[in-house]
């Protein structure tokens, strides 16, 4: 910090960054930019010659959309749906492993697979223990006596998001487990002794010490996970293609569908805008958080 | 007697609820590893078949004899590895930049790779394709090692920051009056201390890259074909070979978990560090 003062403008840290800022300049930056400017044009691929300004067009156009309002209803449940099972069950498996028991270890270690699962992977085994013909959820569920027969839980309007929603909540449950943890290790364990001796019983110790106490730890997880839950569209597509019909379509799979498939680059980017102003609020509040944080650590 | 019900009490409250989480977690992978010993006539005579009564390993051999498994291999492997290392090179020195030197447009600048990780992935698809297309790299490796290398430097700089930020400040200083200048500084005394956490930082480069399916469904073509293009493309278009395909993910996620093992402290701690402070 004194170096920095002495010399004036010291161009060494910056020379030490500039690779990192070069490359992202040009896969990032400039490609932002270049979507917001497509998000103005009817630009078709395959129709060169209808290449045209349109400037609010696309806008109007999605708000006119109806699979683009089914898409926005479905990216908020999703979000919604996503993050609390996995909060849940994250929070649960955490408290868990918590405790003391010969085989914690082991158990975490494992609990943590289905985190670094590809999506293409996770998406491709929950599609097959959904199979409507010999899938092992309906077998299991068969022989439990819940259903009667096998049913085509991906092919079904009203179950295929909540399905795959499921299988997200698999994917990215241990992460919530390994933040929370790391936030229950943190707390001193003098404030519970102190609370015994106060006579607290273990449900006032949870609502009193160790929820107030995870608080931080919770939100910028959740935070955080919003973020990549909103933008993850690679199981949908694998699991359903965004159907049956658009049952499962959410903006970036929309988005994703326009562009890939329908080559309609204008639109698929004023989608993606879209979702952008969706998330801003978002990001906006997890940087704060981060920036609080920061700042303590120097 | 008291303590058998303690025995007892531990068992359901906590020895079996850890248990069925775990198979919850483990059980999509046994599932098709079943799956994938499963002879492909017993699998769809209705009903669902447990443990197969001949298993075998013909899916095995056939990933690699009849779709080229080996290729898609090689191919996720060259991607990877090359994306782990331009990465690295690159979000370790910003780290160090943003660790050691105060300087005006720090916070800013830390601000920027924070918020770039955020985008929405599908306002990069777009432009990236058509600038990749007007530079004829498209579909080729160099497309997805820089895509990649790309987009892990948020991530790695922000956890390698906190990894350098717990090397004493000292020691930079000792190395200089023991004749280092800057730069070697950095690379003769920080980094070799940093190495766990960089190593760490490269095994989680590479996992990104090995997994990564919405750029590589994108950026490539008949001559790149990474493992989930591969595994996606075997989803035919009318019957699904679930006995070849779980072997496929079988074998595909294998190397990632492994790799992962080695890593899960390091990358524990660098992820919590911050937040647990917040």
């Amino acid at each position: 910090m004194i170096r920095a003062l002495r010399r004036k403008t010291d161009l060494y840290p910056y020379s030490l960054l500039l690779p990192a800022l070069t490359v992202t300049t040009f896969i990032i930056f400039i490609p932002l930019v270049y979507t917001f400017g497509l998000s103005f044009f009817n630009y078709v691929i395959w129709k060169p010659h209808e290449i045209k300004f349109v400037f609010l067009g696309n806008y109007k156009k999605a708000l006119e959309d109806e699979v683009f309002w089914i898409s926005f209803r479905n990216t908020l449940i999703w979000i919604a749906g996503v993050i609390s099972l996995q909060l849940v069950l994250g929070f649960i498996t955490a408290l868990l492993l918590n405790r003391q028991f010969f085989w914690r270890s082991l158990a975490r270690s494992l609990i943590l697979i289905p985190w670094v699962t590809p999506s293409v992977i996770t998406a491709l085994m929950w599609r097959w223990l959904y199979d409507g013909n010999s899938g092992l959820i309906n077998d299991i569920l068969v022989r439990l006596g819940i259903l009667d027969r096998y049913f085509p839980w991906l092919a079904n309007g009203s179950t295929a998001l909540p399905a795959i929603m499921f299988a997200l909540m698999w994917q990215g449950f241990p992460f919530f487990t390994v933040m929370i943890l790391a936030g229950l290790q943190a707390i001193p364990t003098e404030l519970y002794e102190v609370a015994k001796v106060d006579g607290a019983n273990p449900m006032q110790m949870f609502f009193h010490i160790t929820l107030p106490m995870l608080m931080p730890i919770l939100l910028t997880t959740i935070l955080l996970r919003t973020i990549w839950v909103a933008n993850s569209l690679d199981i949908i597509f694998i699991m359903t293609g965004g159907g049956p019909g658009y049952a499962s379509h959410t903006l970036p799979l929309y988005s994703y569908i326009r562009a890939y498939k329908g080559l309609d680059f204008g639109y698929a980017s004023t989608i993606a805008v879209y979702l952008t102003l969706l998330l801003v609020m978002i990001v906006t509040m997890y940087v704060i958080r981060i920036l609080k944080t920061e700042e303590r650590f120097r | 007697m008291k303590k058998h019900t303690g025995v007892i009490r531990a068992i359901i409250t906590l020895h079996l609820p850890v248990l069925l989480i775990v198979l919850f977690a483990t059980g999509p992978y046994i599932w098709s590893f079943i799956s994938s010993i499963t002879p492909e006539k017993d699998m769809y005579k209705g009903g669902v078949s447990y443990f197969p009564e001949n298993p075998t390993t013909r899916n095995y051999s056939r990933l690699f004899s009849k779709i080229n498994f080996a290729e898609n291999l090689k191919d996720s492997l060259i991607v990877a590895t090359f994306a782990m290392l331009f990465g690295l090179a690159m979000s370790v020195t910003a780290s160090y930049s943003f660790s050691r030197f105060q300087f005006k447009g720090r916070k800013p600048l830390l601000i920027q790779f924070l918020v770039i990780n955020m985008f929405p992935i599908v306002l990069l698809l777009v432009p990236l394709f058509i600038i990749m297309s007007r530079f004829h790299i498209r579909d080729t490796y160099i497309a997805l090692v820089f895509a990649y290398a790309t987009f892990s430097i948020p991530f790695s700089t922000w956890m390698m920051t906190s990894f350098f930020n717990a090397i004493p400040r000292e020691l930079d200083e000792q190395a200089k009056i023991d004749g280092c200048n800057r730069f070697t500084a950095m690379v003769r005394v920080v980094i070799p201390i940093a190495l766990p956490g960089i190593a760490a930082t490269a095994i989680y480069i590479f996992i990104t890259a090995w997994n990564e399916f919405v750029f590589a469904s994108v950026l490539t073509g008949k001559s790149v074909r990474t493992i989930p293009i591969a595994l996606q493309n075997m989803v035919g278009q009318y019957q699904i070979e679930w006995g070849l395909l779980t072997a496929g993910g079988v074998v595909s996620a294998i190397p990632v978990i492994i790799l992962f093992f080695f890593i899960q402290k390091q990358l524990i701690s660098g992820m919590t560090a911050g937040a647990v402070k917040g």
